[in-house]
């Protein structure tokens, strides 16, 4: 049973406010025809036992919802990053950063992921533009459907650029389309520069990688350069953003880079 | 742990299959999972079972096919097998390898039985 409303929704996904702690909404997959029943005159075989062909992708009632969503988005043109990384890499505050240079311009909106809290939304608030916090609860990634019930929840606006903060963890949410237009991975230096070799599919999937809290080069053990040949091993079409988020160095580049891709639409 | 969430899937999946084709359960699915889709063959086994509980792919046996992983060179055309994705061309030394083979995760098919 949900502990906020009482209803009888146990775990699952839930979409928050910041600074509104009644608010909640639980996301619930409406059906897609799961219950209607099927009369093909039914089949009568000898034998009990027969194999049914389905040949579809196990993904796939995540993937057309995804594309229902980058319908909606490409309708409305509206540019959707997905940001993934590791816990603790700076997605926050790279957002923090990133959206006052860009919000003058264009109309931006978030949509956070967490397991808990809205901490993060709160932080987002904090900068005027329109967010939702998805909790996942046990979940460990965002699927579309939770973006699909955020979308619903949020006030968004023609021309606008959305950024979804997806749950910290550099494996699951790779598999995850959610009707993005790129998916952005963010590395700190105070990781591995061999990361993109330990979790290869999150950077095979990826368009972008910034590499951020380069401030902290001088005091850590990492190589910025091994860790761009490392990502481009995995992958050679990304794109490479050196920043730091605190000190604001690098950020221009990712400006521009966005900049120039939102007035392309 | 998303092969719980990838488990369910595949559990809501095959129950409508075989819900459509008027079964009385299921006692087999054939899974495509390719050596590169990012899915431990192991993991989901094991989520499988709690995750189909109470279904009609409760006691369903999880076949699994993992096709090897097959890259191509971009600048060679020389083709190869790959464990993983950062592989370079054992003819050219290129990089600029892409993935043909190997990302493939499909229910291929679904065997169901009659009666309860």
């Amino acid at each position: 049973m949900c502990d906020t409303c009482g209803c009888s929704s146990d775990g699952g996904a839930v979409l928050r406010k910041p600074g509104n702690s009644d608010y909640h909404v639980h996301v619930i997959d409406s059906g897609h025809g799961d219950d209607h029943s099927h009369d093909h005159g039914h089949h009568h075989h000898e034998s009990g036992s027969r194999t049914v062909a389905l040949q579809q992708d196990v993904l796939q009632k995540n993937n057309l919802l995804a594309e229902r969503n980058r319908g909606y988005f490409e309708a409305r043109n509206i540019f959707v990053l997905n940001f993934l990384s590791s816990p603790g890499s700076g997605k926050t505050s790279l957002l923090e950063k990133i959206i006052p240079l860009l919000q003058q311009r264009f109309p931006v909106a978030v949509i956070e992921g967490d397991q808990q809290t809205t901490n993060d939304a709160e932080r987002i608030e904090a900068l005027g533009v329109p967010v939702i916090q998805i909790n996942t609860g046990s979940g460990c990634h965002l699927d579309a459907l939770m973006v699909n019930s955020a979308l619903k929840e949020l006030d968004l606006q023609d021309n606008s650029l959305l950024c979804i903060e997806n749950v910290g963890n550099l494996v699951c949410p790779a598999l995850f389309d959610l009707g993005e237009a790129f998916k952005v991975v963010i590395i700190s230096v105070t990781e591995g520069d061999d990361k993109p070799l330990k979790y290869p599919t999150m950077f095979h999937e990826a368009d972008i990688c910034i590499l951020n809290k380069t401030d902290l080069l001088p005091y850590v053990e990492f190589d910025a350069l091994k860790c761009r040949d490392n990502a481009l091993r995995v992958n050679h079409h990304l794109a490479w953003f050196e920043v730091s988020a605190k000190t604001g160095e690098g950020l221009e580049a990712w400006r521009e880079w966005l900049e120039n891709k939102l007035k392309q639409r | 742990m998303h092969e719980m969430s990838i488990a369910l899937s595949i559990v809501e999946a095959v129950e409508l299959k075989a819900r459509q084709e008027g079964a009385g359960w299921i006692s087999g699915i054939e899974l495509l999972i390719g050596k590169l889709a990012g899915i431990e063959p192991d993991s989901l086994k094991f989520c499988f079972s709690a995750a189909a509980k109470g279904t009609l792919a409760a006691k369903a046996v999880l076949d699994i096919e993992e096709p090897p992983g097959v890259g191509e060179c971009g600048d060679c055309a020389m083709r190869f097998p790959v464990s993983f994705y950062y592989a370079e061309c054992p003819g050219c030394r290129s990089l600029r390898v892409k993935i043909v083979s190997g990302e493939e995760f499909m229910i291929q098919s679904i065997t169901i039985e009659e009666g309860e």
